[in-house]
């Protein structure tokens, strides 16, 4: 990659050295709001380098479970772990500056260009020089680096949303904590993006969580699956299991949908 | 016209300094205020809808009376921390602009930040953005067009409602506003008026400019405004540090006579090098209190007004003995000096028509009594309420076929026409020589004395070349010129300035003294 030398300097895990990300672990999580339980007792550990897909209807307590990771939210009762270390030990600040966090909403900055935009995370911990990385940050995003001086509003939703990653893998995060990122996409992008989004997890070495209500993308994009309902993890495996029902009833109405159009789809071919 | 032109604009540059000066402090203290409350009314939804309610409650109030209300309780505060709060002037026109200046700062800002989209706040803090960071990279940036609209109308409101603060004795463009409307002299009004608008117009474009700047990004273009904006205000600043000498600050109330005699008092200390300030359209109930505190250094008041409203007195003692009696309570109640006499009475007096006196006969009040029950009185809007008029009635056996209220314009156009016989009028009032009136004698001595006095606060007592100054005016200003000075102002056509009269009179009592010298 072309920046990855200008990077080693500044940054030593340099990309291509990075092993895998670290684990996260999850030990009886409680979150409650207003005495409703959105979490409840959650147990579960996260292996490092994995791309874990977080699934369920809307209220399931998949993103309360994600905003946890960075402390967005902090439970009222158990631990969440990053690497082995607990994450309350940490300042919620500089935590959040270790993992990538990329959201359906995108958020991006509509006072700064696409350019400051991406080097924001590198702004605010101090480094000078980051038109390099903002270069090397858009070509990984696929995007024209002809982008870097335009205002967010000039940009297609997409495109928007490729900022996003780009601005959350700027500074280098080993974790991406995703939040119905492609939710707001058109299929077509979204497909694309999906699988972008894989293809630099893999490359990058990093843990990725993924919440989406979208059971296919789940199952195509992550290593691993998880369905949440009312709080608590309903079913737990690889696609492969899911998809040979291994996964219990939850997981079954889940898939019923996506096998349903692909049966349709199939007989309106034949 | 264009040659007077920059006189026109030297006479404003005192006001429009003090003005620019009160408006700029009032904005700057407004800010520092809403600003925080901002900050925190964004964050806690409750406190948000209390200081809200709160500034919505101050903004409830007319303007004058917020001005107003600040006189007693500044009183108030400085009498529970033993004195030294001005309670008139600069401090609290200062309170009351700025606590109206807060309501469109602190609304704008904390809809602002409030209506921020949530998503970018989500980023901001996903990023990891402590809170400085998120306030200063993204909160501040993104509510700075909407804060500035506030700003602009808190600014445009600031320097509106400073011409008010002339009631309060603090110098501002009300000055010729106010003066004006007392003296009906419109060109004056329409001067201050027009000072003030022009003031508010360019302020507003100025910051229009700022807020249209940071809406397009172009903060080049919000600065160079601000700093324009900056540099007009210090330029309209300059004359208050140009100011060399020893400052005077002169009182005077709101009716020609008291605006004449202030510029003639300030006309004498300027020939000593003095710097001479005018606090005008202040109100008999707090003048004499101003003068006591030292909020203004001289004005002239009178015995009659003292006597009853300061002293409580309700007795009537012959002037030889009434001033220094007069004297003597200011020096041990306050420490303030009456310096003495000016030589001519202000008080209530019955005129007639010329030939109507010769007519009845009538030269005394007991005369005019007697021919009572076939005459018609007018009177102005309070005398027949006054003290004045009970403590005549019970020495003179009035019995008027008929009495009627009048404005004072009205009423002496009654007396012109026929439809009243006498009125009640005042003493040193230009009409009675203009009209050609006779003053009845109050030959009993019923009516209390309105002796036009000088008087000096505590600490220009001690100021020998002060009293020095002013002491050659004692005894010469006699009514008929200053009936004449104040019919210059009062008059309908070829109207004076209170400035001019006050030249005319100057001259005239010079011209009074020089056979004697």
């Amino acid at each position: 990659m072309a920046g990855s030398q200008n990077c080693n300097s500044r940054y030593p895990a340099a990309m291509s050295d990075r092993k895998s990300g670290p684990a996260i672990g999850f030990e009886d999580v409680t979150v409650r709001f207003d005495a409703v339980a959105a979490l409840d007792g959650i147990t579960v550990t996260l292996a490092g380098g994995s791309f874990v897909a977080i699934v369920g209807t809307s209220g399931s307590g998949k993103s309360t479970l994600l905003r946890t990771i960075n402390r967005l939210i902090d439970p009222d009762e158990g631990a969440v772990s990053l690497g082995g270390h607990a994450v309350r030990e940490e300042n919620p600040v500089h935590l959040r500056r270790r993992i990538g966090y990329v959201f359906q909403g995108v958020g991006l900055f509509p006072h700064m260009t696409v350019a400051q935009n991406i080097a924001i995370g590198l702004r605010l911990s101090g480094a000078r020089d980051a038109a390099p990385r903002i270069a090397e940050m858009l070509a990984l995003v696929d995007l024209p680096s002809s982008l870097g001086p335009r205002m967010p509003d000039q940009l297609s939703g997409g495109q928007q949303q490729r900022v996003g990653v780009a601005r959350a893998l700027a500074p280098q995060p080993q974790v991406l904590l995703m939040d119905e990122p492609f939710g707001a996409l058109d299929p077509v992008t979204r497909d694309a993006l999906g699988k972008q989004v894989r293809a630099l997890h893999d490359r990058l070495g990093l843990t990725t969580i993924m919440v989406t209500h979208d059971m296919a993308e789940a199952l195509l994009l992550g290593d691993r699956v998880l369905v949440m309902a009312a709080g608590r993890i309903v079913a737990d495996g690889m696609p492969t299991d899911l998809l040979a029902g291994k996964g219990g009833a939850a997981a079954d109405a889940l898939l019923a949908v996506p096998r349903d159009h692909a049966r349709r789809l199939a007989a309106l071919g034949a | 016209m264009t040659g007077s032109l920059a006189e026109w604009l030297t006479d404003l540059s005192g006001p429009l300094a003090a003005h620019v000066q009160l408006a700029a402090a009032a904005l700057l203290l407004a800010l520092l205020i809403a600003l925080p409350l901002t900050l925190l009314a964004a964050r806690n939804a409750r406190f948000a809808g209390i200081v809200l309610a709160g500034a919505s409650l101050i903004q409830t109030i007319p303007a004058l009376a917020l001005l107003a209300l600040f006189y007693p309780i500044l009183l108030w505060l400085s009498s529970w921390v033993g004195g030294g709060i001005p309670a008139l002037g600069f401090l609290p026109a200062l309170l009351a602009l700025s606590l109206y200046a807060v309501l469109p700062i602190l609304r704008n800002g904390v809809t602002g930040l409030t209506n921020l989209n949530p998503a970018i706040i989500e980023a901001a803090n996903g990023m990891g953005m402590s809170a400085a960071q998120k306030l200063r990279l993204v909160e501040l940036p993104l509510v700075a067009p909407v804060l500035m609209a506030g700003i602009r109308t808190a600014a445009v409101w600031t320097i509106g409602a400073a011409t008010l603060s002339t009631t309060v004795g603090q110098p501002s463009l009300g000055d010729p506003i106010f003066a004006g409307l007392q003296t009906q002299n419109w060109a004056l009004v329409l001067k201050g008026c027009l000072a003030a608008a022009a003031l508010a117009l360019i302020t507003d474009g100025l910051l229009a400019t700022a807020e249209r700047s940071i809406r397009r990004r172009k903060p080049l273009w919000a600065w160079l405004s601000l700093a324009l904006l900056t540099a007009g205000a210090g330029a309209a600043l300059l004359p208050l540090y140009q100011e060399d000498g020893p400052v005077v600050t002169i009182g005077a109330k709101n009716f020609s006579e008291q605006y004449i005699l202030a510029r003639l008092i300030g006309r004498r200390l300027e020939a000593e090098g003095y710097t001479v300030r005018y606090r005008e359209g202040l109100g008999s109930a707090v003048i004499y209190r101003a003068l006591a505190s030292g909020d203004i250094d001289v004005y002239v008041d009178y015995a009659g007004t003292l006597w009853s409203n300061e002293m409580k007195r309700t007795d009537i003692l012959p002037p030889a003995k009434m001033i220094p009696a007069i004297g003597q309570w200011m020096q041990r109640s306050s420490g303030a000096q009456l310096l003495g006499s000016l030589g001519f009475e202000n008080a209530y007096v019955f005129a007639m028509r010329q030939g109507d006196a010769q007519k009845h006969g009538i030269r005394t009040l007991d005369d005019l009594a007697r021919a009572s029950p076939g005459l018609k009185l007018g009177s102005d809007l309070e005398f027949l309420e006054r003290p004045e008029w009970a403590s005549v009635k019970r020495v003179y056996p009035f019995q008027f076929r008929q009495m009627q209220a009048f404005s004072p314009t009205f009423m002496y156009k009654a007396l012109d026409s026929g439809r009243v016989d006498a009125i009640s009028a005042f003493s040193s009032d230009g009409r009675i020589a203009a009209d050609k009136l006779t003053v009845v004698q109050d030959s009993k001595g019923a009516i209390p004395r309105y002796d036009a006095l000088l008087l000096i606060s505590p600490r220009r007592v001690p100021d020998a070349r002060f009293s020095t100054a002013l002491r050659p005016l004692l005894g010469r200003v006699a009514v008929e010129i200053m009936r004449e000075a104040n019919f210059l102002v009062d008059r309908d056509e070829a109207k004076r300035t209170p400035m001019e009269a006050a030249a005319w009179l100057d001259d005239r009592i010079k011209r009074g003294q020089a056979p004697r010298e």
